[in-house]
């Protein structure tokens, strides 16, 4: 999957995000930077404002106050699509797939980044449309082969199970070419045997050159396949550092069984 | 795909033929009628059936391209080709116009975006007299006419000849819509009406295509406004019916929305129906005949004629 990203060499930082919905602060000025070439996972307990900042780098939502800045480069406010061709690529917390169309159609889809073609080509170079869609039918193939979807490739996404949903969503998100990727609960709803698979499939997606930035409540998974992992709690980050640092973290301890567990 | 290709070329040749089978002028003047309606139903199932946006303001894109080439060539008398192209650029801004406006505008909103639209230039049809002679229209408007150098001058005053000027029209404008729906470009339409944000979460301008769709949908109601003009020979505020684009509506989604071949099925059926039954039935009957057959097929084909036809095929 060389073709996909080299490896990551632009860091995403991201300083003071805040983000206020009326008087409750989702987000209460995060600073952090994710580390190219490496899996970095995002937890906290629910409302603890993992999926706002997801929007927030993507260009979803528009913070309240701080900045997002990418390879140098600031990007708040940003358009999502322009986001999306700096090489940012998101997943979605609910399954977010093309629902009408083949799974194949889904990822040629996702491909829209890698091809060229605008409307007067389309119209006029009948063969250099042939050539693009011959080589965009090659690099979807390739996309569904790595995540495990080449057998489902003419099914329509709606018929599919939810599990191989999640991995369309997946493929779409890979087919764009990023170079972060920021998964949104990737595992969330699936069986077990589906999430170690989906674990395995996260690092060698980063293994290929893609940074991931994962969102993710099963915490096997998260300690599993982590480099380095990011703690939210009310809209504040508590703690940052490895898998088996951030377990041993007093804060963090406090922040998922409570107070009274800390103490005992 | 084989049963494709022999619908296909059974059409063809049924289209192309036509002017030798159809003695009766009025039966032409029908599938004239048809035709243009094709390229309407088109360039509305660009925007319907595959942006998923729907435009209940097509008849004014309709309306400026007949306006524009009537204005052109018989108040400063240009050459009516020139009118027809001004048939396609004039709509085709407007249409950019309605596509900036819409900006995050979907759904609901969109669809009463273009019908205020559709109003605002059906009321300057009507009011500015100086430009367009209001209520009494444009008569003489010139008949197109293909001069080639070398070659005695071919009007296209008779029904046959225009005829197949209308079928070019058609054929063009159902290659274009393929061109563009087998590209990059129709997948990143297709994509707005599937799911937006994820679209955009892997890097589809929502809006530029929502722009590009209504430009290119625009310009093609447009063209067919033009051709209407120079058929018709007179153009007044009546070309801005609302009726115009329910008709246009009803064709795209009977005939199949989303799909090439159903658009003009669409058109052709349900401009030859009113007529067939015209004369099968007395005028009381015919409109709620009318009704009863579309509300029928939406009940027994609710994704249209086109679709339901391909799926059965498939299961055989």
């Amino acid at each position: 999957m060389s073709a996909l990203a080299s490896p990551g060499d632009t860091p995403l930082e991201v300083r003071d995000l805040a983000m206020r919905f009326g008087g409750v602060a989702a987000l209460g000025g995060v600073t952090f930077a994710v580390r190219p070439g490496a899996v970095t996972s995002l937890i906290g307990p629910n409302g603890a404002g993992k999926t706002t900042a997801f929007n927030i780098i993507t260009g979803f939502q528009a913070p309240s106050a701080g900045q997002v800045a990418y390879g140098g480069r600031a990007i708040t406010g940003w358009r999502p699509c322009r986001i999306a061709a700096l090489g940012l690529v998101r997943t979605f917390q609910k399954t977010s797939v093309f629902p009408a169309l083949s799974v194949l159609d889904n990822v040629l889809t996702g491909l829209h980044l890698r091809g060229a073609t605008g409307v007067a080509a389309a119209l006029l170079r009948r063969r250099r449309v042939a050539d693009e869609e011959r080589r965009l039918h090659a690099e979807a193939l390739s996309v569904l082969e790595f995540v495990g979807l080449a057998a489902r490739r003419d099914a329509l996404a709606a018929d599919l199970s939810y599990g191989e949903q999640r991995l369309v969503e997946l493929a779409v998100g890979l087919a764009a070419k990023p170079r972060l990727l920021l998964l949104d609960e990737p595992a969330s709803g699936m069986t077990p045997a589906e999430k170690a698979s989906t674990a395995a499939l996260v690092r060698r997606i980063c293994d290929s050159g893609v940074t991931v930035l994962l969102v993710e409540h099963d915490m096997r998974m998260v300690m599993g396949i982590s480099d380095r992992v990011l703690v939210l709690n009310y809209g504040r980050l508590i703690a940052d550092g490895t898998p088996a640092e951030v377990q041993r973290d007093p804060d963090v301890i406090r922040a998922y069984l409570g107070t009274g567990h800390a103490a005992a | 795909m084989r049963r494709e290709t022999i619908a296909g070329a059974v059409a063809i040749a049924a289209a192309a033929s036509a002017p030798l089978w159809v003695w009766n002028p009025y039966h032409l003047h029908t599938l004239i009628m048809a035709g243009i309606f094709a390229v309407l139903a088109l360039s509305l199932n660009l925007l319907l059936g595959y942006t998923g946006q729907l435009s209940l303001g097509h008849a004014a894109f309709f309306g400026i391209g007949a306006y524009a080439t009537a204005l052109l060539s018989v108040k400063l008398e240009w050459s009516p080709w020139i009118g027809m192209l001004a048939a396609m650029v004039l709509p085709g801004l407007a249409g950019w116009g309605i596509g900036r406006l819409a900006l995050k505008l979907r759904g609901a909103y969109f669809v009463l975006l273009t019908i205020s639209f559709a109003g605002v230039v059906s009321l300057v049809s009507v009011n500015w007299m100086d430009l367009t002679n209001g209520p009494l229209g444009i008569p003489g408007v010139p008949a197109l006419a293909i001069a080639l150098p070398g070659l005695p001058e071919l009007s296209l005053r008779t029904k046959g000849a225009f005829y197949y000027l209308v079928l070019v029209a058609v054929v063009a404008a159902y290659v274009l819509c393929r061109r563009l729906i087998a590209s990059r470009v129709g997948r990143a339409l297709v994509a707005l009406r599937e799911n937006e944000t994820l679209a955009e979460s892997v890097g589809i301008d929502g809006t530029l295509y929502l722009v590009l769709a209504a430009v290119i949908s625009a310009a093609m109601a447009g063209a067919a406004g033009g051709l209407y003009a120079h058929y018709t020979r007179f153009v007044s505020p009546e070309v801005f019916l609302f009726t115009y684009t329910v008709t246009m509506v009803i064709m795209v989604v009977a005939g199949g929305k989303g799909t090439l071949a159903g658009p003009v099925l669409g058109a052709v059926l349900f401009t030859v129906l009113p007529e067939v039954l015209r004369a099968a039935t007395s005028w009381q009957w015919q409109m709620l005949l009318y009704g009863v057959l579309l509300i029928a097929t939406l009940f027994f084909m609710p994704r249209g004629i086109v679709p339901t036809l391909v799926e059965r095929a498939a299961r055989r």
